[in-house]
């Protein structure tokens, strides 16, 4: 533009409309986003309505005590954290080999019906999903009860009492959502790969299987590590919808569906749990923070390209 | 074209194992539209399945006559997602047009502190006292729009991405000779030719919209507020409610013909998603794609 031409400020003047345009998304940033991040002193508080979010007396770190001294804590943790490690293996895995086969289909319009279909399931809200994983395990009336199991002459499972299945069911029910999302980034990839290198195979008489792990994954493992990198950054955050809907806020699940996000929401709502809540939040939002950073750090180390910043 | 052997055995393979795969994605939802259209009491007697043994439209025709409730919790989800998408996107790309320009003083800083709300968040306990004491928001139509939908860093980004890289500077300086003012140039250059990733950021903005459910369960408690999937989380809880007294409850439990409804609702609620995602499918694939590049 041709505008660097001025000097001071008329040089300053000319840019004036165009901050005005900024003023009403960064309104919105400050309110939305600045203002709770000023509001997290409310975690050093004892908040009370009258007194507001800033003028509340401060407790120092009893609500941080009282979070810490309690044994629910650390399943929390350990829930969010194994359960992200278990959705990462298994999303990039499945997505990987799903991106490998769709990539290979001949047939062109096979090719797009499997994309189409893969990407489904990411577009449905959880509420939905939780509706339909209680089609197939109600007590009363779901399917693996009343038709798959007799199948087998097994007995009928009080789904929604019993925590044995319940990491198994949120596995593949996060799977199931969640992996047209990664095989669709993993065939953006594999369309990348320089397609002499399998021509040359193909000429020294290599194999499919010799091909895809000596030509496909070896290229891949610069995207898998960066998303890998990436999600470990996020491995302290977790689907709130995943881990209230889906087990349908049943106590008798708590201890392996219970994670850092659905524990902030309940103390929140319980009498007397906004302390323990917001020192939650404040703990989640500060390591989630440091693994950010960190991670981004490592992938600025190993491939700078794609680092976010 | 011609196949050896091999490479026939492996295209018949990896078509079967992607089939297979096809089912496991679609399935699920067609058992939710068969469970809708199965009689209340084979459902009760034989569950929920593929092949009920008698159908029925009772739990449409339920819809139809109770149309009141879940009417209305249509029309709060389709007014949210329309306004909140619109303003979304005048509100990001607003915010993104200035930020692409190269000579704007301070855009280093201003990008910043918009970036920066991707990395820090104050979480759920200010931003839900905030929301609830200074603005007021619960139980207004307002609480399903403004608070954390409205605008991203993200989306922001994207925008001010595309159009750095899309938009010659040619076409601002020629627009600048004719003595277009910027409010010109945003509206009449930078919005036509940014078509394409307002497109694709608008329908994940709307599907967000859509699909929400969570501000629903924060701010709203009167229930003819509900949106369509705050109504259906809170079918969800009603459930709890009659399990938690079923020795009292349980003749009122097998009274209501809920089983069937649950799940027409739910599938009326995905509808227009499963109408719309064949004509938009490849703004999808691109928006994900898109994501993965410039993320």
């Amino acid at each position: 533009m041709n505008l660097t031409k001025k000097k001071g400020f008329a040089r300053f003047k000319q840019f004036i409309p165009l901050y005005l345009m900024l003023i009403p998304g960064f309104t919105y940033l400050i309110i939305n986003n600045y203002i709770p991040m000023a509001g997290i002193v409310v975690a050093f508080k004892q908040y009370n309505v009258n007194d507001g979010l800033f003028l509340s007396p401060w407790n120092g770190l009893a609500n941080f005590e009282y979070l810490f001294g309690s044994e629910d804590t650390l399943i929390i943790i350990r829930n969010t954290l194994l359960y992200n490690v278990a959705f990462i293996i298994v999303n990039n895995v499945v997505g990987i080999a799903l991106a490998i086969f769709i990539n290979d289909v001949i047939h062109q319009r096979l090719k797009k019906l499997y994309q189409s279909a893969i990407l489904l399931p990411f577009l449905i809200s959880i509420v939905v999903v939780s509706y339909i994983v209680f089609a197939l395990l109600s007590q009363e009336n779901g399917m693996m009860n009343n038709s798959i199991l007799p199948l087998f002459g097994l007995d009928p499972v009080k789904w929604y009492n019993d925590p044995t299945w319940w990491p198994l069911i949120l596995v593949i029910t996060n799977c199931w959502k969640g992996v047209g999302y990664g095989t669709l980034i993993y065939i953006a990839a594999i369309a990348g790969i320089d397609l002499s290198f399998y021509e040359a195979a193909e000429l020294d008489g290599a194999s499919k299987w010799q091909q895809i792990t000596q030509i496909t994954l070896p290229c891949l493992i610069p995207s898998i590590i960066t998303l890998l990198i990436m999600s470990i950054g996020r491995i302290f955050a977790s689907d709130f919808g995943l881990f209230y809907q889906v087990p349908q806020n049943s106590g008798a699940l708590f201890s392996v569906t219970q994670t850092i996000d659905t524990y902030v929401y309940r103390a929140l709502m319980a009498a007397g749990g906004i302390g323990r809540s917001s020192a939650a939040g404040v703990f989640q939002s500060v390591v989630g923070f440091t693994l950010v950073m960190l991670s981004n750090w490592i992938v600025r180390k190993v491939s700078e390209e794609n680092a976010i910043f | 074209m011609i196949m050896s052997k091999g490479r026939k055995v492996y295209q018949v393979c990896i078509n079967i194992i992607m089939i297979l795969v096809t089912l496991c994605m679609i399935l699920p939802l067609l058992l939710l539209f068969m469970s809708s259209i199965t009689d209340e009491s084979t459902l009760i007697v034989n569950g929920y399945s593929f092949f009920p043994a008698k159908f029925s439209l009772g739990a449409y025709a339920y819809i139809m006559q109770n149309a009141s409730t879940i009417f209305r919790a249509y029309g709060i989800t389709i007014v949210v997602t329309v306004v909140g998408t619109t303003l979304s996107l005048l509100l990001a790309s607003l915010t993104a047009f200035p930020l692409s320009l190269r000579a704007l003083p301070g855009r280093r800083v201003l990008s910043f502190i918009v970036f920066f709300t991707m990395l820090f968040s104050g979480g759920l306990v200010p931003s839900y006292i905030m929301w609830t004491t200074v603005f007021n928001i619960r139980n207004t139509i307002f609480a399903y729009i403004f608070p954390n939908f409205l605008l991203g860093a993200f989306n922001i980004i994207l925008l001010r991405t595309f159009f750095t890289t899309s938009i010659p500077v040619d076409i601002y300086e020629a627009a600048e000779i004719d003595g277009a003012t910027y409010m010109r140039i945003y509206w009449q250059i930078v919005l036509p030719l940014g078509k394409p990733i307002l497109v694709t950021v608008g329908l994940f903005t709307g599907l967000t919209y859509w699909n929400d459910w969570t501000n629903g369960l924060y701010y709203i408690n009167k229930s003819d507020m509900l949106s369509i999937q705050a109504l259906l989380n809170r079918m969800i809880q009603d459930i709890q409610a009659l399990l938690a007294n079923s020795t009292a409850n349980s003749g009122a439990l097998m009274q209501i013909p809920q089983v069937s409804i649950r799940m027409a609702i739910a599938f009326v609620a995905i509808m227009p998603i499963l109408i719309v995602y064949p004509f938009l499918q490849k703004y999808f694939a691109s928006g994900i794609m898109l994501g993965a590049v410039k993320g």
